[in-house]
Parts: structure tokens; sequence; C-alpha cells
């Protein structure tokens, strides 16, 4: 109960921290506003729109195509003011509120939408008290849809934190690398789909395979004989920085700087099922992690091997005295985790364009993660990374998108503070 | 291939604004990792907070020069204070995750457009240095010597920055010799033992911090003048791994080893990058393009941080029993 008590209290301390910061985080490039304009469930096709900058310099004019839809791209972050020309719409139709501006804030990266609700023209002297509830249920709407935008993301962090957090457990090693293994999947799946032609969900599989295969192998051939070496701990954690530098740059080297979808499932359009609108590509791709996040845990809590591998989390030198081959279960973990952190990637590079920092934008939010779950224990991982992807999400209700990894970061310190050992460690020495 | 030019940027690179910067930051991250102990990876924004303590105030709120100096010291004192409370009990591993979350919240800060009338977005601040450059004693010309030279707004920052880093020097070699110092290299050895010594080990460890975050803010001021502005992304995670990397190879826990190391990482970077982008536009290498080279440069800056603490954890100068790689 005391536990559950402290991270609540914690949780809570981040949330305020948040509100009281007041203010955005994008992965992508290129700045613009956008919007689609539908009357009585139809699209409406050239209305004007102009933009201007807040002191009124002009930025842009777009004309809704045959979908409805426009786009403006904008020079830089910052406010904006959008003007709707009420002369080309349709006759019959008029703007929700009578309101033809709307100010919209466009943050670094970020393709703001800016919503033209369109009614009836008689339809202006609405009752009165309808659009308070539908904003009251809009609000509802979107509390939704960030929830399973948190889960979204909390699922693919913890993908990547588990492997992170049994790695840290049974070797010590604390893995600034981790980002990078995360980035091989999605650049690897884009590698087989877009240059060689496989399909994208071959692609991915051919990833997660490589993936697990570069795990075996680094600790194969370098972190474990390091181990041999007997390398210390701090040593070993400033050389997966070095690590994480190589990799990162040779993703650079090979891919470059650009930032690309996949070529399948990328522009996908969405789906409503209840209040959530998202692309059919979310929900198969949340259905594989959740999967494989019980299938993982299912085999440390079921097999010989997982808890084996449980055992030398707990105590290698005691596992290595009641006849557990350590090694073994060490490159077990760094196989299987290799192969989670490139599924994480390959998910990844669905929701967002791959791109060679995507694993490092990451790489804290795992941290965050593991450390709110408990170094070293995988379930932890599990329930910490999805309290900071819904967290991140959620925190977009009252922050601007730009600052929402920085409520994470801010709940990671503030754990550590007061429950070092996480929501499912066990209290240990960690000063 | 154009020999000559590489050999003067690389010469000049050894006593370059970007080898003072960085060697500032190395004696910072040498006070705290080389000779306490402590994991602070979190350098990099002791650097952008004094950076743009000094940017705010000048340009933001059109202060006085030096009071944007007092401001920026008084920050990076303020901002170790707080980093230093929560953190410095914490394990080494642990403390490593902190202090680099809280630098990159500090950069998400700066580059946030919530707060883009003051920190300036992600475009940063710049007009401040004007002050700076009035005092300049060199009249306008070229200084050097025959290819080698500086312009007299370069030499004015360089010859202020080594001034700088001199007087750090010799400030760390009086403390490291003095009875205050060696309770740090007790605190790095032994924690415990030290406490049952009857030392604050805390109070220590803050201290040391804060001289450390002193030390590298002004590689923070330096950077900030030298080019006249800053910008949120050049305090990211990746200044402070190079500054690891420059106190590792040059020897921790040594006075000069953080300064020769500054010396030979840029002399290395800028001789590798200008040697392959000539010879690939000169078409002797045909296996990458000349925006290729730039990463290379940093695939060996990794490749050379794992060589060191694997092969020579005490790089070039430093010696192996004084470098803290276990953790305790």
């Amino acid at each position: 109960m005391r536990r559950a008590v402290i991270a609540f209290t914690a949780f809570l301390g981040g949330l305020i921290i948040l509100l009281s910061a007041g203010a955005a985080n994008a992965w992508a490039e290129g700045e613009g506003l956008r919007g689609t304009l539908t009357f009585q469930g139809q699209p409406v096709n050239g209305v004007k729109i102009t933009v201007t900058t807040e002191s009124g310099a002009p930025v842009g004019e777009a004309t809704s195509d045959a979908k409805g839809a426009w786009e403006v791209p904008v020079p830089a972050t910052g406010k904006y003011t959008v003007k709707l020309d009420a002369s080309t719409l349709p006759p019959n139709a008029a703007v929700r509120g009578g309101n033809l501006t709307r100010t919209p804030s466009v943050f670094e990266g970020n393709v703001s939408t800016v919503l033209f609700a369109l009614v009836a023209a008689d339809g202006a002297a609405q009752p009165g008290e309808e659009p308070e509830a539908s904003a009251e249920s809009r609000w509802w709407t979107r509390v939704a849809q960030l929830t399973f935008e948190g889960f979204n993301l909390g699922l693919i962090i913890a993908l990547a934190a588990m492997g992170l957090s049994l790695i840290f457990g049974t070797t010590g090693l604390t893995n600034f690398a981790h980002g990078e293994l995360v980035t091989l999947g999605a650049v690897f799946t884009f590698f087989f789909s877009s240059v060689v032609g496989l399909p994208v969900i071959l692609a991915g599989v051919v990833a997660v395979v490589m993936g697990g295969a570069f795990g075996y192998l680094q600790d194969r051939y370098f972190w474990g004989v390091l181990r041999g070496r007997g390398t210390g701990l701090i040593g070993m954690m400033i050389i997966s920085i070095g690590v994480a530098l190589f990799l990162r740059y040779a993703i650079l080297f090979f891919f470059g700087p650009q930032s690309l979808p996949y070529n399948e499932y990328a522009g996908q359009p969405g789906i409503d099922v209840g209040p959530i609108t998202a692309a059919p590509k979310n929900f198969i791709a949340m259905g594989i992690e959740l999967t494989v996040l019980i299938v993982a845990g299912l085999a440390l809590l079921k097999t010989r091997t997982g808890k084996a591998a449980r055992a030398v989390a707990d105590n290698p030198a005691l596992a290595a005295s009641s006849g557990i081959n350590v090694d073994r279960v060490i490159r077990i973990i760094w196989t299987a985790g290799g192969a989670v952190a490139a599924l994480a990637g390959v998910m990844l590079g669905l929701s967002q364009n791959v791109q060679y920092q995507m694993g490092q934008d990451m790489l804290l939010l795992i941290f965050a993660g593991v450390t709110l779950g408990g170094l070293g224990t995988a379930f932890g991982a599990l329930v910490g990374a999805l309290v900071v992807g819904l967290f991140i999400q959620l925190s977009t209700l009252w922050v601007p998108p730009e600052l929402k990894s920085l409520g994470a970061l801010a709940v990671l310190i503030i754990v550590l503070l007061l429950r070092p050992q996480g929501i499912l460690g066990r209290r240990e020495r960690i000063g | 291939m154009d020999w000559l030019t590489i050999l003067v940027t690389t010469v000049e690179a050894a006593v370059g604004v970007e080898t003072v910067v960085y060697a500032l930051a190395a004696l910072g991250v040498n006070i705290q990792f080389g000779y306490s102990g402590l994991l602070n990876f979190g350098q990099a924004a002791f650097l952008g907070v004094a950076g743009y303590g000094l940017a705010v105030i000048v340009s933001t709120f059109g202060l006085p020069f030096w009071l944007g100096i007092v401001v920026g010291l008084a920050s990076v004192v303020v901002f170790a204070f707080l980093l230093g409370v929560p953190t410095l009990k914490l394990r080494a591993d642990y403390l490593a995750i902190v202090t680099i979350a809280a630098a990159e919240i500090v950069r998400l800060i700066f580059r946030s457009v919530a707060f883009k009338d003051v920190f300036g977005g992600s475009d940063g601040r710049r007009a401040f240095s004007g002050t700076f450059y009035d005092m300049n004693p060199f009249p306008p010309g070229q200084y050097g010597i025959g290819p080698f030279g500086f312009s007299e707004r370069v030499l004015w920052v360089l010859v202020l920055g080594w001034f700088l880093v001199g007087i750090s020097c010799l400030a760390i070699y009086l403390l490291m010799k003095s009875p205050w110092g060696r309770v740090l290299k007790a605190i790095r050895e032994d924690e415990d033992a030290v406490r049952s010594l009857g030392k604050n080990v805390f109070s220590y460890k803050m201290q040391a911090l804060i001289l450390g975050g002193v030390v590298g803010c002004f590689g923070g001021f330096v950077y900030a003048l030298a080019f006249a502005s800053v910008q949120p992304d050049v305090f990211g995670t990746e200044l402070t791994f190079y500054a690891y990397t420059i106190v590792i190879l040059g020897g921790a826990a040594r006075v000069f080893g953080p300064v020769l190391g500054a010396s030979i990482f840029w002399v290395l970077l800028v001789l590798v990058g200008n040697t392959l982008s000539e010879a690939v536009s000169a078409g002797y290498i045909t296996f990458m393009t000349t925006t290729q080279v730039g990463p290379v440069r940093f695939m060996l800056v990794g490749l050379g941080l794992i060589l060191l603490l694997v092969f020579r954890p005490q790089g070039i100068f430093g010696d192996k029993r004084e470098i803290a790689l276990d953790a305790r």
C-alpha cells in the first residue's frame, strides 16, 4: 500500500511540475498548418484560407481541394492567424460561432490542425447550451484519444525497456547504446522494404531477426569479452556511450540525415472506434506489441530459461553457484533484448518517420520507464513504460506537445528521489 | 589535395576556439569525475545556463554585459545546487541518468516555443557580444606567423580563453594539493571511509559539483562570445560525451590532462575530417561523399572512446590507480 501511495505521489508531483511549466517536442521536420473542411458529411471544395503572422505579415494562401483538405507550410514556429474567406463557402454553409479567424500556435516540426466546423447557415442561432456540452464531450474524446496514443507509445517504450532492464539486471550494464538498437530496427525495415523491395511486414520480421543476431554478436564478441576482462561497471557504461556514438554516426553515414516513412502503410486513413480515431496499423501494431510482451512475460515466469534469467538478475553469484550457466542466460537475454528493441524500432517507424536520431530521442524515455518500474525488473519496466507513455500523451492536455517529454524526465528525477527502487523494485542500496 | 590548408586548419585547431571551449568543459568534468568520482552527465547544461544567462540578460532585457556575466555565473551555481541537492546521494549510474535527464530538461526549455520571448526558441539568442568586442585591445588585422593566423576578434577570444584555462588549471592544481583536494580524492576511492572520519561527504561532493560547473561554464561564455550567439542544440548531450572522451583521452585526475586531451581531440577531428574530405573531392576515395565525412569523424570518436576505455582507461597521461571506473 505504502509503495503505491509513494508512486502515486511521484506521479502527481510530476503533473504539478508539468502544469507549472506551462508550455511542446515533436519529431518530424517542417512546420505548417492544415485542416479539412466538411459540411454535412461532405468535403467542401474551393474554400480560400489565408495565413498571416501574428503581426499581420502574409505567409501563404490555400484553397481546399476535392477532399476538403488544405495545407499551408509556415517558415518558423510561433503564432499565426488563419482566416477563412466566408464568401468562398457554399451558400448554405457558415462557420459555427461565426468566428472566421483562428490563432493557432505552430511548434517545432509540427503541422498544426486548424478546425473550422461548418454548420448550416441558419444554424448559427443554435441553442446556447449546445456548444458547452459539446466542449465537454470534446474534452473527454481528447482524453480517450490521448490515452490510446499513450498506450501506443507506452507499449513501444515497454518493448525497448524490457530488454534494457533485463540486461541491467543480469550484467549491471547501463546501456546508453540501447536507443541505437531501436533505430537499427527501423532502419533495417526501411532498407529491406524500400531498397531491397520486400513487403514492409516481411522487412520488419527480417529486421527483428537481425536485431536479435546483432544482440547476440554484441554479447558474444564484445560485452562478454569485456566482462571476462573484469571491466568495471562505470567503465562499461562509458564504453556503451562510445558504442552509441559509433552506431549513431554509422547509421547517419549509411542512411543519411533525412527523415523518411516506410513505403507502405504511411498515410493510412484513420478509422473511428468509439471516441478514438486511429489508423488500422496502430491497432495491429499494438496487438503485436502486447502479444510479444505477454509471451516474454510468460517465458520469464514459466520456462526454465526464464526462471534462470530472473535468478541471475536477482543474484548472479548465487545463480551461478546453484548450477545456472550465467553466461548462457546473459547471451539469451542479449539476443532477445536486441530482437525486442528492434521490434520497438519497427513499430516506432510505423508511427513516425525513420530518422537516425529516433532511438536516441527515445533513450531517456526508456530510462524513465525502466527507473520508474524498478531497474532490473522485467515487469517493472513494462508497468513503468506504460505509465511514462500515458503520462507523456495525457500531459498534452495541459502543456504544448513540444514539452511533453520534459514531464517524463521530471518524473524520472522525482521517482529516483522518492522511491529509487521504482514501483516494483526491491529496496537496495542506491546511495 | 591541398595539404597546406589541411596543415593550417589542423595547427589552428590545436589552440582554436573549440579547443578552449571543450578544454574548459573537460576541466570541469575532471574535477567532478576525475577527482571526485561524480558521474555528472549534465555538463552541457552548465555551459548552456552560463551562455544563456549572459545572452538573455544582454539581448532580451538590454542590461549591461557585466551583469550578464554575473547572472550567468550565479545561475550556474544555483543550477548546480538544485541539481546536487537531490542527486548527490545517488549511486554512480543513477546519478548519470538523472544528470543527463536534467540537462535535457534545460535544453528543451531553452528551445521551447512557450519561452521563445526569453530564450529565442530553436534559433537561440544573438546580438549580445558588442561590449565584449568593444573591449578588444587588438587593432583590426590578421595576426600570426606565415600561413597560420587569426583575426583580431578570434585572437581576443583566444587570449581570454587560454587565460581562463590557465587560471582554472592553476586553481585546480592548488586545490587538489590542499587537504580539501585530498578529501575529494578519498571520497572517490571510498566514500564510507571518509564519512567514518567525520567528513561531510555530501558537502564536499556539492562543492566539487559547483566548482566543476563554474569552470565548465567559462566554456559556455567563451562559446557564446566567440560565435556571438547561443542555440539550444549546441548544448546537447553529445557535448558532455565529447568532454568525457577528452578527459579520458588526456587522463583523468591530471591537471593538464583535459587541456592536452582537448587539443589532441580537435587536432585529430580536424585532421581526419579535412584529409578525408580533400581525398573525397580529389577522387582518391570513391565510396563516400563529402557529406559523409562528418559522420565518419564522429564514428571514430565513438570507436576511440571504446578503445581507450578497453585498452588504456588512464588515457595518455593518467595513472590507472586514479581512475574510478568501478561502481561502488
